[in-house]
């Protein structure tokens, strides 16, 4: 797992992948960050997390398209499934990959937290928990990525796949209104990965929501390895 | 070392790999030979677990690939018909990677450059793979089988894709492989089999057609001695002292140019009639210009194996 990790992500820095997707995360972080909370002078960082919801659906697609569709395409595969490694720590070790490039992303808010610390005081705790919930949410999302690019030697479908999954994840809500059922509405409501981390953007911190992001992240992940295992069997 | 029990591999209706056993023993070098399509690679996918097997069972040192896959492949270094080379990293990074991936335990600095000298890439070792030749691809993926110094090797066409001065290399790095690893290697091309295998399996459309040594190989299907000889001379006196000689059975006229007959003649297994045929031929002032065994090679009998008699035949008489 550890040789795959680092491997992982030292292609994500010597491809422009990994550039590409911290510049658009910290251009677009910084405009949110900009239009509500400094033109406004507010310290209520929650427009920014709330919008940056948005801007995951379109960039995580970029960071996780090749994670698996590449090893396929250019058959080196065939080097990791034949190694005496797991099925489950190839993934795991790219999932991780993944997710340090997208740490590396969120941290800047914090940066954003200390801008504002220096002219008014900031509840800190709220900050922690937003980053925390941006955090949960891009590991669902990546691991959703990583389950999409597994199905594909193209990079491109993998995205578009990546995209429409991840799009679909985030309006499970607005879905779910449209249901005739109620009690479809109902679940699609509980698994809604928007209303989940609304709370955490407006400072709520339910351990609950944080067990629902892992616990999606995992299930994502795990069919990655079920997808890998069937084409084994195929 | 490595055995294989009734292995079948179907995709979808298509039987890549039909009912194959075989079993190599430690040390052994053994040759896969058969046209594109064959099954070769399947076969060798199925053994180093990257894909499983529709039927049948592999061992690895007594390990089964399927119930076991981390224990087997531990033994098995695996060079893929297309090295599974990461072209953003340089020779060193990915050597290093595989030393990782692979949980070696050998000590890293001076086994990687035994591995380089062995192949012969420290010249490039600080490259990136992207930008190397074809050849030193192909080495460098030798190379990755090589570490962790498994017991087992696994090579799917090792010398596709290099000049003839490395093929030259390669068999012989081979040779010498294998005398302290078990080899096996695929090939379509039959001299290289011929070179470098102690035991050779002919495989066509998933089925072994032979399994055997190289010189049993011959042996069998050769039958009489048979020699091409060219000789000056008309064909009757010709024909009447080479059939006078003891053992001849056959002499057949194949051609004529210039007063020049080229002769097939066949004569009782085991009997060498070259000696004779020079006397004889001298006795009747017919100088004989060119003489030459037509034992038939690994070439033929691959004909012979995977088309049938019949069309060889034909083929040959065309």
């Amino acid at each position: 797992m550890g040789a795959i990790f680092r491997r992982e992500v030292q292609s994500y820095f010597t491809s422009p992948i990994g550039y590409i997707f911290l510049a658009a995360f910290y251009a677009f972080s910084a405009f949110f960050f900009a239009s509500s909370s400094l033109s406004n002078g507010s310290t209520s960082m929650t427009s920014m997390y709330t919008s940056l919801m948005i801007i995951l659906v379109v960039l995580i697609p970029i960071l996780t398209m090749r994670t698996m569709s590449e090893d396929k395409k250019t058959k080196t595969d065939q080097c990791l499934l034949t190694a005496p490694v797991s099925l489950g720590s190839i993934v795991a070790g790219k999932f991780l990959a993944a997710l340090l490039v997208y740490t590396c992303a969120v941290a800047i808010t914090l940066v954003y937290a200390i801008i504002i610390a220096g002219y008014a005081s900031v509840d800190w705790l709220t900050i922690i928990g937003n980053i925390l919930g941006l955090e949960l949410l891009g590991a669902s999302f990546i691991a959703a990525g990583i389950f999409c690019s597994s199905f594909t030697e193209n990079q491109v479908v993998a995205a578009v796949i990546s995209f429409i999954v991840i799009l679909a994840l985030d309006m499970l809500s607005s879905i779910g209104s449209l249901m005739p059922w109620e009690w479809l509405e109902n679940i699609l409501t509980e698994i809604s990965f928007y209303e989940r981390y609304s709370g955490f953007t407006i400072g709520l911190f339910d351990l609950s929501n944080v067990l629902f992001f892992i616990s999606a992240a995992v299930i994502f992940l795990f069919l990655t390895v079920r997808v890998l295992e069937k084409r084994r069997w195929s | 070392m490595i055995e294989v029990q009734n292995l079948s591999k179907h995709f979808g209706d298509k039987k890549a790999v039909d009912d194959i056993s075989f079993v190599v023993n430690d040390g052994e070098i053994l040759g896969f030979l058969g046209p594109n399509g064959a099954g070769k690679s399947t076969t060798m996918n199925i053994l180093t677990g990257y894909i499983s097997s529709t039927d049948g069972k592999a061992f690895i040192d007594g390990v089964d690939i399927l119930e076991n896959p981390i224990k087997a492949k531990k033994n098995i270094g695996y060079l893929p018909e297309l090295p599974p080379l990461y072209m953003d990293m340089t020779v060193k990074e990915y050597l290093n990677f595989i030393y990782d991936l692979k949980k070696c335990k050998l000590p890293r600095v001076s086994h990687l450059k035994d591995i380089c000298g062995l192949v012969k890439i420290e010249h490039v070792y600080n490259r990136i793979i992207r930008n190397l030749s074809k050849g030193y691809r192909q080495r460098v993926g030798l190379a990755q089988a090589l570490v962790g110094n498994p017991p087992v090797l696994i090579l799917d066409e090792p010398t596709v894709g290099l000049d003839p001065k490395q093929i030259i290399e390669i068999r012989s790095l081979i040779k010498r492989l294998g005398k302290n690893h078990t080899v096996i290697l695929s090939s379509h091309i039959l001299s290289e089999v011929q070179a470098v295998c102690d035991k050779i399996i002919v495989i066509n459309e998933g089925k072994i057609v032979a399994d055997d040594t190289e010189t049993n190989l011959s042996d069998k299907l050769t039958g009489a001695h048979i020699l091409n000889a060219k000789i000056e001379g008309e064909y009757d006196d010709i024909a009447r002292a080479v059939l006078d000689i003891e053992g001849v059975e056959v002499c057949k006229q194949i051609n004529e140019r210039d007063g020049v007959l080229e002769l097939r003649i066949e004569s009782t297994e085991g009997t060498d009639i070259r000696r004779e045929l020079f006397f004889e031929m001298a006795k009747i002032n017919c100088p004989i210009l060119e003489i030459k065994g037509a034992e038939l090679s690994l070439e033929d009998i691959f004909l012979k194996l995977t088309i049938g008699e019949g069309s060889y035949d034909e083929e040959e008489e065309a």
